[in-house]
């Protein structure tokens, strides 16, 4: 549905390479993740693939069509909500859906049924600004907005990014039923732990993929065993941690730390952990976590 | 067609819901013409000016009456020489001079006709016009009350003469200078900052991955403006008619035709300076930067051209408003038809044209 | 341990709408205390008032000991504030900015010289000195504001989303920068929408509809709802806030 090969692009005249030789594809009725932090190179992605950018070199087709010569054909075929996406301020719910819906050729009615449920959570303000819905709340008429003419692939860049952990998980709900009626979804995010919510992740950092598959995938090639340490005093516990000799890496998730080792495991950590005088100390066998194989990826030396 | 039509109408809705530009819309040009008139409505009772009667018969004693009762003047003193005059006018003591020649009552009775003198201090270009023509319409005045009484069609022929600035640099020329100041400003900025605004907002990018056509989005982003210019043009028109006596003499048809091709012009500077910007902050300094100075500097109301050097009456020449602001002086002050201004909106028009194909051509149906 | 902020019944109305009701709780020196509630739970006002930059409508509430009516001034040069959305400027250097910092809460020339060095040498930044903040990577920019943010010495900082879109790996060198400040002291007010980070507090309250709705240790509450981690009590109590519009 989606391929991209070999994409480059760079700005600034080529002093600033935003993406480096990109490949995959996205089968069709996939929600496929693009995982990474700002500046990975995301947003010029999703602007190559709705034909808003050219890339520098390599080819793309969405949904069969070329990016650059097709772009008029692409343009009718898909739904595309930017990252700074913000709507209309000063026209209300309505207003925005009903402009949206018009300027795709349709109606609010003619495809209603594809929006009715998302659209029936924000229906009570249907007569405020846009500028003063909440963040989740304009999450969704944004959505809406996008969905209202029926696109056979949907693109949404960083739909969730300053919303609640309860607004996102709603907003999840409603991808995977869209993706159930059949539709295409790319999505963007930075919050690593939305992972789990996509059938396919490429991760991505300063414009490279580091990695994509399945999640069980990408979590079954993390080459090392992880361990997760708990003591009393976390900030100390790292410190003492990271000075040991053996540790591969060590980063703080949550309560614990994750920790590898260079030689296979090393369970006279415990022992000299309590020789720092920590209690509570507890290590035991973990699976990685999304983050944890980012985090690996990132920096695969240690 | 209909995805037109509501662009346009969204548009209306976001103009008219942001009070604050529609203040400033509307706003500047009442404020400069309300300001303006106040300024000269306040200076012309009482003006001091000299009356020279060289003849001292009946009739002019009947005019220098009829000026002396008037609330507009107040005779200072009658003169007898020249020099006199001359020194009068130099101390910025009077307005206004009043000359009757020796044989004006002779003149008068054997041609019928007869001239009288006036000389106004046009250095103050508005008291200039203003004291004038309440003189003429006092002379005017008599004329009919000799024409009555007598049954023969008298003549007294006021020969106006400015003193200091002939060519009147200012008063109505206030007026044409504030429609080609206030068109030029409100239509490139408003232009350059509705489109700047949905690029900030994301919009953008949703509006050119979407099947509607790029003209189209210049066109509902132009339409409003568009009106919005016109309906600023007839205001300021109707303001200078009520608060400076300043009507419309030629055709307001050929006026709004030139007008509608200004702004066209304008409103296409304001899309180029759009593609340029980012912000909507910077497109607003672009449109100020950018035209207010060549506007207020060649257009000509504020400095006469003729008198700058070469290279900047050449460059002059590029600035639309330069030609608009001919047009209307020529249309509004002094009546003249299409005949006389075919050439400067041939000129206009062809700017439009250019400007509007480059910046349609240079609108991007993708980001950069 | 003495509480650096305090507050009873801290309540702020805007016409009818009561945006934060009846807060009271305490913090204490050199902890880090996690400020957490769904979009328009009271979150911003709250800290607003705390920051001294908006007056509450009734309660109490004192901040490292000075009254939040009275003495907002001694407040302010008392506490320090960092947004993911407003840090540094970016069209002036790193060094420029640190300078301008300082500079604004009083540092003599000599201070400043001083502090300029030790913070370009802890983050190790000296390389990029002259550099503009704008061509920094946005982790570095985020790890440079916090610790612009605590140069001039106050007793607490408050941080709004501080680590929002940075790479995992940066994010928890933010943290490290956290827990060495709150270990000399320094009071850590935070909010985020990573609940992974939530964890990383000392004690963590979340707001929902205005009012605070727990108020605990992580490990306290996830016992408390029977919960594995702190998304699930985050959504447990979340999940059925009527402001969800606002």
């Amino acid at each position: 549905m989606i391929e991209l090969n070999h994409i480059k692009k760079t700005y600034s005249k080529g002093l600033v390479t935003a993406l480096k030789d990109i490949s995959f594809s996205v089968n069709h009725g996939e929600l496929f993740g693009l995982i990474g932090p700002d500046g990975a190179g995301k947003t010029t992605l999703f602007r190559i693939l709705t034909t808003l950018l050219l890339a520098d070199d390599g080819t793309a087709t969405v949904n069969g069509l070329d990016v650059v010569n097709d772009y008029k054909q692409i343009r009718n075929c898909v739904g595309y909500m930017p990252g700074k996406f913000s709507l209309y301020q000063d026209l209300t719910v309505e207003e925005n859906l009903h402009f949206f819906a018009t300027i795709f050729g349709t109606t609010i009615k003619e495809n209603y049924t594809l929006v009715k449920e998302i659209y029936q959570q924000i229906e009570p303000f249907k007569d405020r600004m846009a500028g003063k819905l909440s963040g989740g709340m304009k999450q969704k008429l944004g959505l809406c907005c996008a969905l209202i003419h029926k696109p056979d692939v949907l693109f949404l860049d960083e739909p969730t990014t300053g919303v609640d952990v309860v607004s996102r998980r709603e907003f999840w709900e409603m991808l995977r039923k869209l993706k159930k009626q059949g539709i295409t979804i790319l999505v963007s995010t930075p919050y690593m732990d939305e992972a789990n919510l996509c059938d396919r992740i490429a991760l991505i950092q300063k414009g490279e993929i580091l990695s994509i598959d399945t999640l069980a995938k990408i979590i079954e090639s993390f080459p090392k065993d992880l361990y997760a340490i708990k003591s009393a005093n976390i900030f100390k516990l790292l410190q003492d941690v990271r000075s040991y000799p053996g540790v591969g890496s060590c980063f703080a998730f949550g309560d614990a730390l994750h920790v590898t080792f260079n030689n296979s495991s090393d369970k006279d950590v415990i022992k000299y952990l309590h020789s720092k005088d920590h209690t509570d100390v507890s290590m035991k066998l973990i699976t990685p976590s999304i983050e944890d194989c980012f985090i690996h990826l990132l920096s695969p030396s240690i | 067609m209909k995805q037109l039509i509501v662009f346009i109408k969204k548009e209306f809705l976001q103009v008219f819901r942001d009070k604050s530009t529609l203040l400033l819309l509307f706003g500047l040009p009442i404020a400069q013409i309300v300001l303006f008139g106040f300024a000269l409505s306040n200076e012309i009772k009482d003006s001091k000016i000299v009356v020279a009667d060289y003849a001292k018969d009946a009739v002019t004693a009947q005019i220098i009456n009829k000026i002396a009762s008037s609330k507009y003047f107040d005779i200072e003193r009658t003169l007898q020489s020249a020099d006199q005059l001359q020194t009068a006018f130099k101390k910025g003591a009077i307005k206004l001079a009043v000359i009757f020649p020796v044989n004006f009552a002779h003149d008068l009775e054997h041609t019928n006709k007869a001239s009288i003198q006036i000389i106004a201090d046009a250095s103050d270009p508005n008291t200039a016009t203003a004291v004038t023509a309440y003189m003429t319409q006092i002379i005017n005045d008599y004329n009919m009350q000799l024409g009555r009484g007598a049954g023969l069609p008298l003549q007294i022929v006021p020969e106006v003469q400015m003193l200091y600035n002939p060519g009147l640099q200012g008063a109505p020329n206030f007026v044409p200078g504030v429609m080609a100041l206030v068109l030029m400003l409100v239509c490139t900025m408003m232009t350059s900052v509705a489109i700047v605004k949905e690029k900030e907002l994301g919009t953008m990018e949703v509006l050119l991955v979407s099947p509607f056509k790029p003209l189209y989005i210049i066109i509902a982003k132009l339409t409003p403006n568009l009106i919005i210019s016109i309906l600023n043009l007839f205001i300021i028109l109707i303001l200078s008619s009520i608060f400076l006596d300043l009507q419309v003499r030629g055709s307001i048809l050929l006026l709004t035709i030139a007008s509608t091709i200004f702004i066209l012009t304008s409103l296409s500077i304001g899309l180029l300076l759009s593609i340029g910007a980012n912000t909507q902050q910077g497109a607003m300094t672009n449109s100020l930067m950018g035209m207010m100075l060549p506007t207020l500097l060649l257009t000509g109301f504020m400095f006469p051209i003729e008198n700058m050097p070469l290279a900047l009456q050449w460059l002059s020449n590029i600035v639309p408003s330069r030609w608009y602001f001919i047009i209307v002086k020529k249309v509004m002050l002094k009546g003249l038809g299409f005949t006389s201004v075919w050439k400067e909106v041939l000129i206009l028009a062809s700017m439009c044209i250019f400007l509007f194909t480059i910046s349609l051509r240079k609108f991007k149906i993708r980001l950069q | 341990m003495k509480p650096v902020i305090t507050t009873e019944r801290l309540t702020k109305r805007f016409g009818d709408f009561v945006a934060a009701s009846e807060l009271t709780f305490e913090v204490d020196q050199g902890e880090i205390f996690g400020f957490l509630g769904a979009n328009g739970a009271g979150k911003t006002t709250a800290m607003r008032m705390l920051c001294g930059l908006l007056a509450p409508s009734s309660g109490k509430a004192t901040i490292a000991g000075f009254d939040i009516y009275e003495q907002t001034k001694e407040i302010k040069t008392k506490i320090g504030y960092m947004s993911q959305k407003f840090s540094l400027y970016d069209d002036i250097t790193v060094s420029e900015n640190i300078r301008f910092y300082a500079g604004i809460y009083g540092m003599s020339t000599k201070q400043i010289k001083a502090k300029t060095h030790e913070l370009l040498e802890e983050l190790q930044l000296e390389s990029e000195a002259k550099t503009l903040v704008r061509e920094l990577p946005l982790g570095w920019k985020q790890k440079l504001a916090f610790s612009v943010s605590i140069a001039h010495g106050p007793d607490i900082v408050f941080l709004d989303e501080p680590t929002g879109g940075v790479d995992p790996v940066t994010r928890r060198q933010f943290w490290d920068l956290i827990y060495s400040a709150a270990d000399k002291g320094v009071t850590v007010f935070v909010t985020t929408h990573y609940m992974d980070e939530a964890e990383y507090c000392n004690r963590v309250s979340i707001m929902v509809d205005g009012v605070i709705a727990a108020l605990d240790s992580p490990n306290n509450l996830k016992q408390q709802f029977a919960a594995t981690n702190m998304e699930d009590v985050f959504y447990e109590l979340a999940r059925n806030a009527k402001r969800k519009g606002d």
